[in-house]
């Protein structure tokens, strides 16, 4: 039996009739990390120590019990934005390198409880600001199917660690597409719920009013199991929604399924289109009604998204001033100087471009041809969506307009870099659900579907991709 | 086309010090990206006010949480500067 290769539920299985236990799973994941990640490039550090412990644990636990949860005992990895207590979380910054999380972030502190084990920490874009994690300040994730090209970002390093069998299952975050971009890029499923699902507690944040953790993992089961331990009211994050998942049967029999006519126009590969297409039709054949919609502010999306986000980083990044943690630049005289050059050495240049450009977006001045111009378009994209889900049940469109990219390709020119969020970051700005689900190959490089619900339709989105997992 | 001087002035209220380098690309980078956000122009929004997304405050009490007692020495243990158990700023006067 090939361990790596099982899901979550198989796993679970192998450990309750004691097939193997959780440590001989957990050192077949450390060996394959130490055999593989070298080309790779998805983990920044590995936890190793927590991990055996943590297996230990969850095989007493086993032994003791004859009903364990789903998770207990099951590897997984974790993006280097959110912090395990006692480890080092960069966030894949210099300004972070040696920052020693004191607490659990709340999604963490949920999957110690189901006695999951922790890995390691994965790479990403500094501060979660990218779209291939080229711009990590440590080094760059490698795609799994073609180690030329990017992994997609900024939770590459997470998505590539599932694609790589280096995990069995990871968190990320998405804040305009960076938990579906990777996903997608490296063909396996990635879920950004919808915001206010999922405590941001002890996440590092980018863009407080987008950003969100999900799940990735080998297959839609493996993501609902992890999205129902992690979701749920916490009261340390106050954007945090009272939510229950619960199970859907919905079938792809008399759905209504939604196709934005704006995101199959011009820029997007033709065969990224064919295979995107080609899904839609499966859904067709199983009884879904397809209907051709419209969401006419999406154009804007990019230009919002990035007035928005760094319009939010530049004062969230305010509190790296080289006084309460992380880098200080020793040689400053006064006050003034620790904050200039500590900022200045400590941030990595697509981290200052944002907060430049927020800094200029919310100067006296331009506040209202900026933030509040963006801040009415993010409401017009909103109701485009809201009236779209008036007649449709669920709206399927590409995750991306092509497939993963060669590494360098866009890496000096930032607002070719951004444009990468085209069909990702409108459903970020409306606060809204969406999962790429692998749905086939364009020139050997994975595709992804991407399946955008309601607002807390999780259940409806993971029951339907579940469906057209076996399909496609 | 954003001007050297305000890229200087912008990156002196954001705190970063910047190269000369570095303020040459970050002129050249911004005023691409501020061109593309004049597509946002042709977006047919309302003045009005209601429009901007209804956000509603989220208030809670104000409560002692029990933590460990090892947290707050955690905490100062990460500042760069430390003299005993405070954080060391460099004098401001």
């Amino acid at each position: 039996m090939q361990l790596l290769d099982l899901t979550i539920r198989q796993i679970h299985e192998g450990l309750k009739s004691k097939k193997f236990t959780s440590q001989e799973i957990t050192k077949a994941y450390i060996e394959q990390i130490k055999k593989n990640d070298g080309i790779i490039g998805a983990y920044l550090s590995l936890t190793e120590d927590l991990a055996l412990e943590q297996a230990k644990k969850a095989d007493i636990e086993i032994e003791k019990n004859n009903e364990f949860p789903l998770l207990t005992g099951v590897p997984f990895a974790v993006k280097d934005a959110i912090l395990v207590e006692g480890k080092i979380a960069t966030a894949g910054s210099k300004i972070l390198e040696n920052y020693v999380s004191p607490y659990d972030a709340t999604v963490i502190e949920k999957l110690k409880r189901e006695g999951a084990v922790i890995l390691g920490k994965t790479n990403l874009d500094e501060f979660a600001m990218g779209a291939s994690t080229e711009n990590s300040a440590f080094k760059i994730t490698k795609n799994p199917h073609d180690t030329s090209r990017v992994a997609g970002g900024s939770s590459g390093g997470s998505a590539a660690s599932v694609a790589s069998n280096e995990a069995v299952f990871s968190l990320g975050s998405d804040t305009g597409g960076s938990i579906r971009l990777p996903a997608s890029f490296c063909g396996v499923v990635g879920l950004n719920p919808t915001y206010g699902a999922v405590s941001r507690y002890g996440l590092i944040a980018l863009a407080s009013s987008l950003d969100q953790i999900g799940p990735f993992a080998k297959n839609v089961e493996d993501c609902k199991i992890v999205f129902k331990v992690i979701s749920g009211k916490d009261k340390k994050d106050a954007t945090n929604q009272n939510y229950n998942f619960e199970d859907s049967n919905l079938k792809l029999n008399g759905l209504k399924i939604g196709i934005p006519k704006e995101y199959f126009q011009e820029g997007i590969d033709k065969n990224v289109e064919k295979v995107v297409k080609d899904a839609i039709k499966k859904a067709e054949d199983a009884g879904a009604k397809i209907t051709e919609i419209s969401l006419p502010n999406s154009q804007y999306a990019i230009a919002c998204y990035y007035i928005i986000v760094p319009s939010e980083a530049s004062a969230n990044l305010a509190r790296y001033d080289g006084i309460k943690y992380g880098f200080s630049e020793k040689s400053a005289k006064d006050l003034l100087e620790v904050y200039l050059k500590s900022r200045g050495k400590g941030l990595g240049r697509e981290p200052q471009r944002r907060i430049m450009l927020g800094t200029y977006a919310l100067s006296s001045g331009y506040y209202d041809a900026y933030y509040k111009k963006a801040q009415e378009v993010r409401e017009l994209i909103k109701k485009d969506f809201v009236n779209a889900f008036l007649k449709v049940d669920l709206i399927f469109s590409p995750v991306a307009p092509f497939t993963a990219f060669k590494v360098g390709e866009k890496a000096n020119d930032p607002l070719s870099m951004y444009l990468v969020d085209m069909y990702t970051s409108a459903v970020k700005l409306a606060g809204l659900p969406a999962l790429s689900l692998p749905a086939g190959k364009a020139d050997g490089l994975p595709v992804g579907l991407q399946i955008i619900g309601n607002y807390f339709e999780e259940s409806k989105i993971l029951s339907v991709a579940e469906e057209l997992e076996n399909l496609l | 086309m954003i001007s050297k001087e305000e890229v200087i002035h912008i990156a002196k209220l954001a705190r970063l010090e910047l190269t000369d380098e570095d303020i040459v690309n970050m002129q050249k980078d911004m005023s691409a990206i501020l061109d593309y956000f004049e597509i946002l122009k042709k977006a047919k929004t309302s003045n009005s006010k209601d429009q901007i997304l209804q956000l509603e405050n989220v208030l809670r009490e104000d409560e002692v949480l029990l933590k460990r007692s090892s947290l707050a020495g955690d905490l100062v243990k990460l500042a760069p500067e430390r003299k005993e158990e405070h954080i060391k700023v460099k004098q401001i006067l």
